[in-house]
């Protein structure tokens, strides 16, 4: 059961990613985005991550999204905006890049296949020893994201500040 | 129980994509999501890892690319309202000078 399961979201997420990443409207391509984390977040859950499947659910799926969406609404413009996008990608020209694509699909599973995984055990991890181990051994990686997240709160503020004489030279 | 092999050849299918999208489309938009879509795929290899070995590094690792992938959209996403602005476009075959 677990292994349908598996199955079926894995298609899914794979399925609505290819989507993604063909649309022309950036809005469809975002909520196709949205399946593709939910699917991966029940991926998780079946591997035993409760933990990593909620945070892959409200910070994917929910803060990362959200951010999108508001960029997103701020620049797209209706019509404009998709005959940019359809001059810009065409499927047609795209077919080198899949050529590309399915040879280091093709090389990746050639070198997986090379070595064979025996058991199938697969442990679920409780939020308990998660936390042990990220406010003991795992410290200073807490602290050194939590100065990446600032660092990235300072860039992206001065970086889409609205700067004056920038502007006026335009 | 899943077969460890499946999650492997479900997770370097999803890279494989994401590399596709960040080769063929030229808006920024798009390159930004199938970023996010190839930290995806490492994220299930690492979960998967993590709970094959009965270990919670994996799950931690996943944290730290959580981390990274909020901080890598914030800019991103900064860096695009700027070049929208100055350029009106989002097409990055546009960005050839360097100017500024």
């Amino acid at each position: 059961m677990i292994g349908f399961l598996f199955f079926l979201s894995s298609t899914v997420a794979l399925i609505s990613a290819l989507l993604t990443v063909t649309r022309h409207n950036a809005v469809h391509a975002l909520l196709y985005l949205v399946i593709t984390m939910m699917a991966i977040a029940m991926i998780f859950f079946l591997l035993g991550a409760a933990f990593a499947a909620a945070l892959q659910i409200i910070v994917y799926a929910g803060a990362i999204m959200v951010l999108f969406v508001f960029v997103t609404m701020m620049l797209h413009q209706g019509e404009v905006t998709m005959k940019q996008e359809a001059l810009l990608y065409q499927a047609k020209q795209s077919s080198t890049a899949i050529i590309l694509c399915v040879l280091l699909l093709l090389e990746l599973v050639y070198m997986l296949s090379s070595f064979s995984t025996a058991q199938t055990i697969m442990t679920p991890i409780n939020v308990n020893e998660l936390g042990a181990q990220l406010y003991g051994p795992y410290l200073l990686l807490v602290e050194l994201s939590a100065l990446l997240l600032l660092s990235a709160l300072v860039g992206a503020f001065h970086i889409g500040r609205r700067h004056q004489e920038q502007d006026r030279q335009l | 129980m899943i077969d460890p092999d499946y999650i492997v050849f479900f997770s370097l299918a999803l890279f494989s994509i994401g590399v596709y999208g960040v080769l063929v489309r030229r808006n920024l938009v798009f390159m930004l999501i199938s970023i996010e879509i190839m930290l995806n795929a490492v994220a299930v290899i690492f979960v998967a890892a993590s709970s094959y070995h009965g270990t919670s590094d994996g799950q931690i690792m996943y944290l730290l690319i959580l981390t990274l992938a909020a901080s890598e959209v914030a800019i991103g996403l900064s860096l695009l309202i700027h070049m929208y602005r100055r350029r009106h476009t989002l097409d990055v075959d546009q960005l050839s000078n360097m100017r500024g």
